[in-house]
């Protein structure tokens, strides 16, 4: 039996109220600081992700799919779409200065009738000259793709050995990608030749928007690597003046716009963390000095007894640990639940990539969350161990009762 | 081994009067030997109660020593003389000094659990003796919310000497008490000398003189 321990658990059980204000105030604390931080890092992770997987300087479109903000869209809100231009264009556009690397991809989205399984996005690209998608599709997947194989993104309710079916036709999913908090998530992934098969299909059924194409003679999209010397502004203004009826898009300027929501959500939550940090010490600093205050015959009692002034403040600094302890860890508890939980909702109300760091991150996160709550609540309770270790005995006995 | 004080003297800062400092207490000797009950009375702000806490090691003296095995207590560091005080010293301060978070047999355990030491057979069975012949023994699980200010007063009491203190010092033990508690009280400090300990009380009590060995008056900070 530690009578002393005990001490502090019986004092901060006798202020039962308190007590419980104080630890949900503790608790409130962890949380703030630990899914606060949490949601800058997975937003910032997102957007590292989101570059990664676009892995093109440029990327060019048809024109009419830039007017209606479609792709952008597309990209990076993870709404569905598809356009097409000529083939021509990718001989055309590698012709240009300054361009190296040149790959085609090819956009169907799904519908939700019968005919489909899913409705999603579905982008095809050209395994000859690919150099985005196929070397993130290898992390998952070792071999090639072949006809009619596909690979789905991380959130979507298909696994690897289910057949889906694609305006009638039947794919096998191959692999399931890991997660990247990007639109990519939802979307499916095949390879040129599959895609063809889909869009032929979907317009035999009368499903696609478009009437007139030939899937052999489309591409919806080219991304493009800038050789080396260029820089992809000029490179993306070449083929902007030189290429008729497309738009060059350079992906930094795309991504630039999330960027700006981003570095403005994370301002905010910032800004949140530290209102409620400053706001709980605060409260804290004046808990501890009422608490201190009000029992201050009490510890000159102690004193009789023969506690020194140091076991008078660290009966203090005990009682501050103790609610500290089990408020932080009341308050991970809840946060982890609600990162977990409701990380889906957080990033959908946001609208922004959102990427979960690893486990053993979100652990250290939880750490320094832990210590920072603890230091403070530990500060706040140390103004008034002091004051409490410097008590004149003689002067607080004095006073009636 | 008596306790024993050499030329106290306590100043206070006042900013009232004239001079910004007086003597609350002024070139006190006293000595307490084992065995003896030394009662101190006098008018009220005499200055019994800061020679009460100069000699039980709460209040630093202004001059003079207090000689405790040929040492003086206050040369020892803080923790030292608080363990000091918690061995071998008993104080009933004045006033209501219960912590209300603990019940009656928790107060009394105190002295104890303060320096996280465990209470053994003979201990417990010490503080059973005590709350019977304080009266109390019905009342250990109780709050001291419950209890009434004599109740409170004997709780005290009976933790101040659970330790069996060498010296026990009472600043008016009785002092809102009725008639009959007052006499359990300083028959109880009377015993606790005849056992060996060395007691101070001060008091405004006529009666207190009939349990002691010797009566001291004070005025204006000396004794008279
Ligand atoms: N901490 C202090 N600061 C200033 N003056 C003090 C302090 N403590 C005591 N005094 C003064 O010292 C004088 C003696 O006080 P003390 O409490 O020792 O008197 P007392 O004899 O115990 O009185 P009573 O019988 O009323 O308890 C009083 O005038 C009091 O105002
Ligand atoms: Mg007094």
């Amino acid at each position: 039996m530690n009578g002393f321990k005990n001490l502090t658990v019986k004092s901060l059980l006798g202020k039962p109220v308190r007590t419980i204000v104080l630890v949900l105030l503790t608790a409130l604390l962890t949380l703030t600081v630990l899914d606060g931080s949490l949601t800058q890092t997975s937003l910032e992770k997102g957007i590292d992700s989101l570059e990664a997987r676009l892995g093109a300087d440029v990327m060019v479109v048809p024109y009419s799919a830039t007017t209606k903000q479609k792709f952008e869209d597309m990209v990076l809100q993870g709404s569905t779409g598809y356009f097409y231009m000529g083939k021509n264009y990718v001989e055309e556009i590698s012709q240009i200065e300054g361009v190296g690397e040149v790959s085609a991809q090819f956009f169907l989205a799904s519908a939700s009738s019968s005919c489909c399984s899913l409705p999603v996005q579905i982008i095809g690209y050209e395994p000859e000259t690919d150099f985005t998608i196929s070397p993130w599709v290898k992390k998952s997947y070792g071999k090639k793709l072949d006809t009619y194989d596909v690979v789905v993104g991380n959130d979507l309710n298909a696994f690897v050995g289910d057949s889906l079916y694609f305006y009638g036709v039947k794919v096998n999913v191959a692999a399931k990608l890991e997660k990247t908090g990007t639109s990519y998530d939802t979307t499916v992934f095949t390879n040129s030749d599959t895609i063809k098969e889909l869009i032929r299909s979907s317009l035999e059924l009368k499903m696609n928007d478009f009437v007139d194409v030939d899937p052999d003679n489309v591409v919806s999209c080219v991304l493009i690597n800038v050789a080396d010397g260029y820089n992809p502004e000029e490179v993306t203004n070449n083929i902007n003046l030189h290429v008729k009826k497309v738009k060059a898009i350079q992906t930094k300027e795309m991504i630039s716009g999330v960027a700006d929501s981003l570095s403005g959500v994370s301002s905010v939550i910032g800004i949140l963390i530290g209102a409620v940090w400053v706001l709980g010490a605060v409260i804290m600093l004046l808990a501890f000095t009422m608490s201190v205050n009000e029992r201050k015959k009490e510890f000159a009692v102690l004193r009789v007894l023969g506690a020194s002034r140091g076991k008078l403040a660290s009966l203090v600094m005990k009682e501050a640990l103790l609610t500290g302890i089990v408020g932080s860890a009341a308050g991970t508890l809840i946060a982890l639940v609600v990162m977990v939980g409701f990380g889906g909702l957080i990033e959908d109300l946001l609208g922004l990539p959102f990427l979960l760091p690893s486990a053993g991150a979100v652990a250290g996160y939880a750490a320094a969350a832990i210590v920072l709550t603890i230091v403070t609540g530990a500060a706040a309770a140390a103004v008034s161990a002091f004051r409490i270790s410097r008590i004149d005995t003689g002067v607080i006995l004095r006073g009636d009762n | 081994m008596p306790l024993s004080a050499e030329s106290l003297t306590k100043q206070f800062i006042r900013e009232s009067k004239n001079a910004n400092c007086f003597s609350a207490v002024d070139d006190v000797s006293l000595r307490l030997e084992e065995g003896t009950v030394t009662v101190l009375t006098g008018r009220s702000g005499g200055g019994k109660t800061t020679v009460l806490n100069m000699m039980s090691g709460l209040l630093a003296p202004t001059k003079g020593r207090v000689l405790l095995d040929d040492s003086d207590i206050y040369s020892l560091a803080d923790k030292e003389l608080s363990r000091l005080r918690n061995r071998r010293f008993g104080v009933i301060p004045q006033g209501q000094t219960a912590i209300h978070s603990l019940n009656v047999m928790q107060n009394i355990m105190l002295p104890y659990t303060l320096y996280n030491e465990r209470a053994d057979e003979d201990t417990l069975k010490r503080a059973e003796e005590l709350l019977e012949r304080l009266d109390i023994a019905g009342l250990s699980a109780s709050k001291p919310a419950e209890l009434s200010g004599g109740e409170l007063r004997r709780m005290a009491i009976a933790r101040a000497v659970i330790k069996k203190p060498d010296f026990i010092f009472a600043d008016e033990p009785t002092g809102d008490l009725d008639d009959e508690n007052t006499k359990t009280v300083f028959e109880f400090l009377r015993s606790a000398a005849d056992e060996g300990a060395a007691v101070l009380i001060v008091t405004h009590e006529e009666c207190a003189a009939a349990y002691a060995d010797r009566v001291m008056k004070m005025a204006s900070g000396k004794i008279v």
